[in-house]
């Protein structure tokens, strides 16, 4: 077996995380470890994607030199090996969020999560309008008259497939207004969630205003309608400490590029009694019982939501990034994140002519700030960032309408991951000081 | 490369004070053809809106309202500045100039004999991922000279 490399963080203990600590984390990424037009790269953009450490790219390597096969299906040593860590890695993923092996499902990313439930969801009406299926896919269907609520400051992957399962449904999309400061309206969200509210769907922590949202209260809202819940823990779970049970969600997706492993794995976390009879998304191999000319009969989930060959080397991937965040600690990285985010939201506030968007310093947010700088075009703060070898991401972030509502059309935003040091934090602040001077605004 | 080579003072200055902005506090030459283009790159957000108006084979006005970097903008006040007077021939041929330079990965020199100010978005083409930004009213140009000329 080719060695693994050892995380520096597993010869640590409990203490809290500091630029010494991040130094020896940054050792495990090769890619940080560049210039950029000259200067030492400066990676900000981890709430678009992270990086990878190096056990995680020799995890994906080591699969492919020592064990690739099809998994379930086969019966020779290569295929019994593959099968073995690619549900191995389910379990550790499950385990990492709280929830049941049985309950989590891989896809290619949080989009495809989303999308897996907004069609098994249209998939459930024309089942249960044929008596197909368990009885209790009735209490599932969503037909005109009932509605589904999202949030002002969703993703695009979060919104999107909610206005197209109203379409399809013919149901009425509603949404949680945002408030000046960045949180959501929660008086007016008694309202809006309310009889006809079949789903709820919102994320964790906002990708633009780094709002966390209070769970707990907006799941309380559902509960009283019974209406589900679907989960966008993208920023959350990668930073946080999340516990899928414990935030009672009936839904959760996130994605496994944005917590150190590859591009084309993500998790979809559904109650096992939801998953269990939900029509499947996608059909065809290895998701099947008994197929006949004219019909089939699908498994239970996990693999009635994993039809064809699967992504199996970056399950394995994810899990070895799993391993390597719990070795570190996740609470330990979300406290030195919210150091960097405070640091970072602090930092810009008192710079002349930045507006930052979202929850004021001081307010609970997660390790990314984006911001607006009067005069000057975010693309043109991106590119005078990047030339100081600066990496943040520019543009809409994928949130049209929460930028329309905050009046703007594009902003700029750093965010932090555990290979971020205060320095890192500094030099930004320090470039984006001179950022108007610069374009003469 | 230098990120000055990128911004130089004049698309500064031409993304503040930007000619043929403002669509509605212009009206078109009486008699003329226009054509009108709206143009928006969905990656950045940058969006413009662009009016040409033709008589007697002639480029009378540029109009446009747009919004973007200073890149974007700066390059549809030039365009701007430019074409006006020029004959529809003449901005064809230069358009079709720009979109050479601009897609060389600067391997194609600027000749400010040919291109005027925007000579100044050659270290453009050097930054792929702005390319469509220096590009995006001058598409809309020929959209809207096609139109005004058909």
């Amino acid at each position: 077996m080719t060695a693994v490399s050892t995380p520096a963080s597993l010869q640590r203990s409990v203490h809290a995380m500091d630029n010494a600590e991040v130094l020896r984390i940054r050792n495990d990424f090769p890619v940080l470890d560049q210039l950029v037009n000259g200067k030492p790269l400066i990676y900000l953009d981890s709430g678009a994607t992270s990086q990878n450490p190096l056990s995680v790219i020799e995890a994906e390597q080591e699969y492919y030199e020592q064990r690739n096969a099809a998994v379930h299906r086969g019966a020779h040593h290569l295929a019994v090996e593959a099968t073995e860590v690619f549900e191995d890695a389910r379990q550790t993923v499950a385990d990492f969020v709280g929830a049941q092996y049985e309950e989590t499902v891989w896809t290619s990313n949080a989009t495809e999560g989303l999308n897996l439930i907004s069609y098994a969801l249209s998939n459930a009406a024309l089942w249960a309008a044929q008596g197909r299926g368990a009885s209790a896919l009735k209490d599932l269907v969503i037909g005109p008259g009932d509605e589904i609520v999202v949030t002002e400051m969703e993703h695009h992957a979060n919104l999107i497939p909610w206005q197209e399962l109203a379409f399809r449904t013919g149901a009425t999309l509603k949404y949680i207004p945002v408030s000046d400061d960045g949180t959501l309206m929660l008086d007016a969200a008694a309202d809006i969630v309310g009889e006809r509210t079949k789903l709820l769907a919102f994320t964790h922590a906002s990708n633009v205003l780094g709002t966390i949202n209070p769970v707990a209260e907006l799941v309380a809202l559902a509960r009283r309608v019974g209406a589900l819940v679907v989960l966008d823990a993208c920023q959350s779970v990668p930073h946080m400490a999340v516990n899928v049970k414990e935030l009672d969600v009936d839904f959760a997706v996130f994605s496994g590029h944005k917590m150190l492993a590859p591009t084309g794995v993500g998790v979809l976390y559904g109650k096992q009694e939801l998953l269990d009879v939900l029509p499947p998304f996608l059909t065809g191999g290895s998701m099947i019982t008994t197929v006949t000319m004219e019909r089939a009969e699908y498994l239970p989930a996990p693999q009635r939501f994993e039809a064809g060959t699967q992504r199996i080397s970056q399950a394995v991937a994810l899990a070895t990034a799993v391993n390597y965040l719990s070795e570190t600690g996740i609470d330990r990285i979300h406290a030195w994140e919210t150091t960097l985010g405070q640091r970072l939201v602090k930092g810009l506030e008192s710079i002349d002519g930045i507006r930052v968007v979202g929850p004021a310093s001081g307010s609970e947010r997660i390790g990314l700030a984006a911001f607006d700088v009067a005069g000057v075009h975010a693309h043109d703060v991106g590119q005078f960032l990047d030339d100081r070898g600066i990496a943040v991401r520019v543009g809409h972030h994928c949130a049209q309408p929460l930028h329309r509502r905050l009046g703007l059309t594009a902003t700029t935003r750093a965010s932090t991951y555990l290979y971020n040091t205060t320095d890192d934090v500094d030099a930004f602040l320090d470039a984006v000081s001179g950022v108007r001077a610069y374009f003469q605004a | 490369m230098s990120l000055d080579q990128l911004y130089q003072q004049i698309i500064l200055d031409h993304s503040k004070q930007r000619h043929g902005s403002g669509l509605a506090d212009t009206a078109a030459p009486e008699g003329a053809a226009t054509g009108q283009s709206h143009q928006l790159n969905p990656v950045c957000g940058d969006e413009v809106t662009l009016r040409l108006a033709v008589a007697d084979g002639t480029v009378q006005q540029i109009s446009w309202d747009g919004a973007g970097c200073s890149i974007s903008m700066a390059s549809a006040s030039v365009l701007s500045e430019l074409g006006e007077g020029m004959s529809v021939a003449e901005l064809h041929s230069v358009i079709d100039n720009f979109r050479e330079v601009l897609r060389s990965r600067g391997k194609v020199q600027a000749d400010p004999e040919i291109l005027g100010d925007a000579a100044a978005f050659e270290g453009v083409a050097r930054y792929a991922a702005r390319v469509k930004c220096a590009m995006i009213s001058w598409v809309a140009a020929e959209d809207a000279l096609n139109q005004a000329t058909s």
